[in-house]
């Protein structure tokens, strides 16, 4: 049984859509992450499933019975803030039986499940210290202390590891994903870092403006992006306008600005419609000479060499004037090409997506909010 | 002539000393990055540059000339706060003519530079907007705009992109280094995003507990860093301690629990047989294979894989015990692993960087304190 | 045992707060508190007998004193609260910047008009620039009179003013300052510029909160008057003289007109436009040397310690000679006079622990109501206006109907009224600071609280209250001496009971047989018992900000 539901769920804020005609399920003991950027409404989508915030239409289902207007201290959905909101006048301890107590628990039995918990995230010793006294990612331990302490099945995470260092980021990620899965919690995890999100979410949830772009598992929304704004969020992709030449059951031929061809494996757009081709920057590769056994050879100017440690990435400007950009892993850089070379780029077919021309033209399209 | 020198600078606030004799020396027209762990001292550093922190000791030097005792408003330089500090009862215009207001130059002299500089940083349409009404890349475009605009050519940016997503990071990254190059300026960006760093600078300077561990362009700190913190602070790493046991013509053998290695000593450091000696190699540049390979090959199991878009991250077990990270690019032609699969794993001896292990212990070295 | 049925009682309770309709009743209750016994009687008791002031109309000299009064009253008001922002601003900076040795002393001595009950401060001026004070060896005497209520008034205005804005300055975040620094301004410059726009709501309400006390102030303002009259004189003198019609007329010009000024005060002043636009960088750079700094300091300092300071403390002296001359073995031992005196203190001080308690209690729901603006923008606004109506309105006009009110309907004994007069000038008080606490802990921490299982009034005893108990205890020892210090709406109410500062005002317009000891005694009395519980709530503040 399903977990959670949310069935056609808009919240407003005068004339805002936070959230627009929103339905999705997450599965029991589920980890969803909840990918989007600011005023994307990822923030209102948590609110409203905690209780803090009661949608304008549409419900929300909690396993199983519907909770719109059920209190948020009914509803055993633990929310906790990106600043954790940790209580500054309680110990770390105090901090962690509040919820058990606020339930009218034994205050001994109390004590002992916020122990465990707090053995859990290996802050057991600290248990008499004062949150100020305590790193930013100690505090973020002990705030998912307070909630798994709480006896809540769902926890909803607002950017958790958004206040921390990008190193402490990368060694809490798998741990919280350990955690949530060991104690068998279900998991709606928001952040606007797609590498995060497509680490540790058994599914992604792609959120903009309010409304849900797409939903599945990592794998899936980063070969398979339905939106054009997916394909842009999550991973780096090169956008180019083109117009349909001619299709077949193998594949179309598009025709990009000044006659240059490329051919896509897409065949669902009739000839002379406006599409939008897409391609990973990771999926073009780039050579100082053609090699002739390529598909779709094009060939520009480098405008920009840029070092990312782990990659390069070249910005070209083609014969047309349209840009790309592609990046070679660093292992693989076998000739030095810099910012002036002329080189030619190629990518394969099978490495395209075709989506139709935005009305409101591409950069419209890519804005996040 | 350099523009900027740093001598001997030295600061303390209580018990905490967070600048520890650093020196510094800054070409003209130089994009120099300063990067390190929370309280490392990097935004002392620019700090005291700026003015706005007084050292205990040492000398700051600009043009030659020392400013040490110059007082911040007398030093003119262009300075990009964290919090960004826009004046939030003036609007963007007014906020970006301040430098010149202030300067006694009356209101229809001021527009022909300010006009320029909202110009230039696409920010005309936001012209009579107050910062609150304001995206966080708009108002972060401001304070940069504001802080150019009194004419300085030396601009100090305090983790400018800090407060952003991470998309509208990337994309303002790089319209940051093109802006400082186009107007021919000298600029020292202080961040805790590494990545950051490396994409943008000419130079870059690693700081770790007040002071500097090493400094040189990106490639250079990435693919041949000198000092192990380095190796690690910047991208990540995998370390391995083991125990010459032969050394010929600057190449050396070295038993790592069990299982052996070879690699290139480079001129600064030479060992001996017997002596310990420290390993390191980036994840990206560990190969994983079905079929055996030559020198330095392992044979290891996979303990986790994990998909993230266009590479995989495995958690390798080595037949010694070795944890290792593996980032590989996932190219299409061949399948990815799976978490228990028997693999071969090769540490390319080019891609080996040796060090000498440190007095304090590795774990020491390696802490971001 | 005891505990585990407190903590069950306490339980149902919090069960029963998470239900809407108890919620909904509980505000509804405090809102219709604050309606029906702060804000009507006031408001509405006056126009019982608004046919009285005719009365006033076929007398062409009472016309002309009534005019006279309520045009004094605004004109001091306004000159009082430009003349302190001025003077006192450079000393809130001054203590706000923390740099000189002396913070501690000036800090302390700023509050002194604000410690010292009005009678005090009033009985203390009139013998300072009176013809027997200090001032009188340089050749100098203020009789009573317009000039002496003008110095009166900017010396105890002067404290608020200054406790307002070293608050603001303090929280004030200087990073745009040091922004504006990395730009090429200079500190005077910068002061013009950056600081005083961004404090202007700040400064707004400093200059509102000196108006509205001196428009109020009737104890002191009394003492010091002479024959000169502006509202609150002008009323008592009627009252004295049993003339109704006058006391109501200018009453009701009074209330109708603070709120009128009130409101345009607070719209325009949000409106007026400070010129940014150009900055002289030359003699700017002259105002921001250490000399012209060490200058303005000087100046002002000479004028706090002349104008505010000395005045305020000058009672002290014949305090003490009190001391010696056997008038207080009389004091204790209750003989003549005496005896009404530590009558009108236990009475003052009943009605302090009640107007306290009572004020919290229908307070508390009020102060969340604004703070976590339950009702929407609009109405909280509007709550929040009402909220600050009585202290808008000057006490005494505000007594007046207050009185008239429950005189008419009949039912309530004069001590009650008495209660109800000091519970609707000191209500404000503990609102405003509460909601200013509640304000200060982000909402998040409470929604948090609630996912965590915890009912709203769970939410408010465990985290709400703990947080918020130094503005708590602050808010509520504020109301208890500023109660004990009402003298306006106490002499408008009272017609057999005499609170003590009503009673002190009468010892010292000499219309009961005392000695000019028996004065100054039975005024630091009251300074004395003032200044203790103030220094508890110093205590508990300073404890409060570490």
């Amino acid at each position: 049984m399903p977990s959670l539901r949310l069935l056609n769920v808009t919240k407003r804020f005068g004339a805002l859509k936070a959230l627009d005609d929103v339905t999705f399920e997450v599965k029991d003991r589920e980890y969803l992450c909840v990918l989007g950027s600011t005023g994307s409404g990822k923030t209102t989508l948590l609110r409203s499933i905690a209780g803090i915030l009661r949608p304008d239409e549409g419900d929300i289902v909690l396993d199983g019975e519907r909770v719109n207007s059920v209190s948020a201290e009914e509803r055993n959905a633990v929310y906790v803030p990106q600043t954790y909101a940790l209580f500054p006048h309680m110990t770390v301890l105090d901090n962690v039986m509040f919820g058990p107590l606020a339930k009218e628990t034994d205050r001994r039995i109390a004590e002992e499940v916020a122990i465990r918990v707090l053995r859990l995230v290996r802050l057991d010793k600290r248990g008499d210290a004062y949150p100020h006294e305590l790193s930013g990612g100690m505090q973020q331990r002990v705030a998912l202390a307070r909630g798994l302490a709480s006896g809540a099945k769902l926890l909803l995470l607002d950017e958790p590891l958004g206040a921390l260092d990008v190193r402490l980021r990368l060694e809490l990620r798998t741990e919280l994903r350990k955690l949530a899965k060991e104690s068998g919690f279900t998991v709606i995890h928001v952040t606007h870092d797609q590498e995060e999100a497509m680490t540790i979410g058994d599914r992604i949830l792609v959120l903009r403006k309010g409304k849900l772009q797409q939903l599945g598992t990592p794998y899936h929304v980063y070969n398979r992006p339905e939106k054009i704004f997916v394909a842009s969020f999550v991973g780096s992709t090169t956008f180019l306008e083109a117009i349909v030449e001619s299709r077949s059951k193998e594949g179309s031929k598009l025709r990009l600005r000044e006659g240059l061809k490329v051919r896509v494996i897409d065949s669902s757009f009739e000839p002379e419609e406006a599409v939008i081709v897409s391609v990973r920057e990771e999926n073009i590769s780039i050579t100082p000479e053609p090699r002739g056994d390529e598909h779709n050879r094009l060939s520009g100017d480098v405008t920009e060499v840029h070092f990312l440690g782990s990659f390069i990435r070249y910005v070209v400007k083609l014969t047309n004037g349209d840009e790309i950009a592609a990046r070679v892993p660093i292992k693989m850089v076998k000739t030095e090409i810099n910012q002036g070379d002329w080189v030619s780029i190629s990518f394969d077919p099978m490495n395209t997506h075709v989506y139709e021309y935005p009305t409101l033209g591409l950069q419209g399209e890519l804005e996040v909010s | 002539m350099p523009l900027i020198r740093a001598e001997g600078i030295r600061k303390e606030y209580g018990k905490v000393t967070a600048l520890n004799g650093v020196n510094l020396t800054i070409k003209d027209g130089e994009y120099l990055s300063i990067v390190g762990p929370s309280g490392c001292g990097k935004t002392t550093l620019i700090k005291s540059i700026a003015g706005v922190v007084k050292p205990d000791a040492g000398d700051i030097l600009i043009d030659g000339n020392i400013v040490t005792p110059i007082p911040i408003e007398d030093r003119g330089v262009g300075y990009v706060f964290q919090e960004i500090a826009l004046f939030p009862h003036m609007n963007v215009y007014d906020n970006v003519s301040y430098g010149l207001m202030v300067r006694g130059v009356p209101p229809l002299d001021r527009s022909g530079p300010v006009e320029e500089m909202l110009h230039m940083m696409n920010l005309e349409a936001y012209v009579s907007l107050y910062p609150k009404e304001l995206s966080g890349g708009a108002r972060q475009k401001t304070a940069i705009s504001r802080a150019l605009t009194s004419g300085s050519t030396l601009l100090l940016l305090d983790e400018p992109l800090g407060a952003l997503d991470l998309k509208v990071r990337t994309i303002l990254r790089y319209e940051l280094r093109r802006l400082v190059k186009d107007l021919g300026l000298t600029a020292i960006h202080v961040t805790h995003d590494q990545e950051e760093a490396l994409s943008v600078s000419d130079r870059i300077v690693v700081m770790r507990a007040g002071q500097i561990v090493e400094a040189g362009p990106p490639m250079q700190l990435y693919l041949r860093p000198e000092k192990i913190f380095t190796a690690k602070f910047l991208g990540e790493a995998n370390f391995m301690t083991g125990e010459v046991t032969e050394t010929r013509n600057g190449d050396i053998m070295v038993n790592v629990d069990g299982s052996r290695l070879i690699a290139h000593t480079g001129i600064n450091v030479s060992l001996e047989e017997g002596e310990k000696t420290v390993l390191a190699i980036r994840p990206e540049f560990v190969d994983l294979s079905t079929k055996p390979g030559g020198v330095n090959t392992w044979t290891c199991e996979i303990i986790s894989a994990s998909f993230v878009g266009d590479t995989m991250r495995y958690d390798v077990r080595a037949e010694n015990s070795a944890n290792l990270l593996v980032k590989a690019p996932i190219t299409g032609h061949e399948s990815s692993f799976m978490a228990g699969d028997k693999v071969f794993m090769t540490l390319p001896d080019e891609n080996l960087l040796v060090y000498r292990l440190p007095e304090e212990g590795l774990e020491k070295a390696l802490s971001l304190e | 045992m005891a505990n585990k049925f407190l903590g069950s009682v306490m339980a149902t309770f919090d069960k029963l707060s998470s239900r809407p309709i108890v919620k909904k009743v509980v505000y509804a209750l405090a809102v219709f508190f604050l309606v029906s016994f702060i804000l009507i009687p006031p408001v509405l008791g006056i126009t019982f007998k608004l046919g009285l002031a005719e009365q006033v109309f076929s007398n062409p000299e009472l016309v002309n004193r009534s005019e006279s009064a309520i045009f004094w009253s605004f004109a001091i008001a306004f000159s009082v609260a430009t003349l302190d922002l001025i003077a006192g601003l450079p000393i809130a900076w001054i203590i706000a910047e923390g740099r000189s040795r002396w913070i501690n002393i000036i800090d302390a001595l700023a509050d002194i008009p604000f410690v010292i009950p009005t009678v005090a401060l009033g009985f203390s001026t009139l013998l300072f620039w009176g013809n027997s004070g200090p001032v009188s060896l340089l050749g100098v005497i203020v009789p009573p009179g317009l000039l002496l209520v003008l110095l009166l008034h900017f010396a105890f205005s002067f404290p608020v003013i200054v406790r307002v804005m070293v608050g603001e300055l303090m929280a004030h975040n200087t990073i745009y300052e040091t922004a504006a620094k990395t730009l090429g301004a200079r500190a005077f410059t910068i002061a013009r510029t950056i600081t005083l726009p961004l404090l202007r709501p700040g400064l707004i309400a400093a200059f509102l909160l000196a108006f509205a006390r001196s428009l109020s102030e009737t104890g002191a303002t009394v003492i010091v008057a002479g024959l000169f009259e502006n509202g609150p004189v002008f009323i008592k003198n009627a009252k004295d003289a049993g003339l109704e019609g006058p006391m109501v007329l200018v009453s009701f010009t009074l209330i109708i007109s603070s709120v009128a000024v009130f409101a345009l005060i607070r719209l325009l002043g949000n409106r007026l436009k400070i010129p940014l636009n150009r900055a002289y960088p030359g003699p700017e750079a002259g105002l921001s040397s250490k000399r012209s700094v060490n200058f303005r300091n000087s100046v002002t300092l000479l004028v706090f310690g002349l104008f505010v300071v000395l005045p305020s403390i000058y009672i002290t002296f014949p305090a003490f000679g009190a001391l010696s001359d056997g008038t207080l073995q009389k004091a204790i031992s209750g003989a003549g006079v005496w005896s009404s005196f530590w009558q009108a203190m236990t009475l003052s001080y009943v009605i302090a622990v009640l107007v306290t308690l009572i004020n919290i209690a229908t307070g508390l729901p009020i102060a969340i109501l604004i703070a976590r603006k339950r009702l929407g923008r609009l109405a909280t606004t509007l709550l929040d206006a009402l909220v600050n109506v009585p202290i808008v309105v000057p006490s005494v006009a505000l007594g007046v109907s207050l009185g008239l009110f429950w005189r008419t309907l009949n039912f309530l004994p004069e001590f009650w009224i008495l209660v109800f007069a000091h519970m609707t000038i000191t209500y404000t008080y503990f609102v405003q600071a509460m909601a200013a606490a509640i304000e200060g802990i982000p909402e998040e921490m409470e929604e948090t609280a609630r996912t965590l299982g915890s009912r709203p009034l769970h939410v408010f005893r465990k985290i709400i209250l703990p947080l918020a108990k130094y503005s708590f205890l602050s808010g509520a020892i504020l109301v208890f001496t500023r109660s004990v210090d009402e003298t306006g709406a106490a002499t408008a109410v009272s017609q057999t009971m005499k609170t003590a500062p009503v009673l002190l005002v009468s010892w010292v317009k000499h219309q009961v047989p005392v000695t000019d000891s028996d004065i100054a005694l039975g005024i630091a009395f009251l300074v004395l018992t003032s200044f203790a519980s103030l220094l508890v709530l110093r205590l508990i503040v300073y404890r409060g900000k570490k």
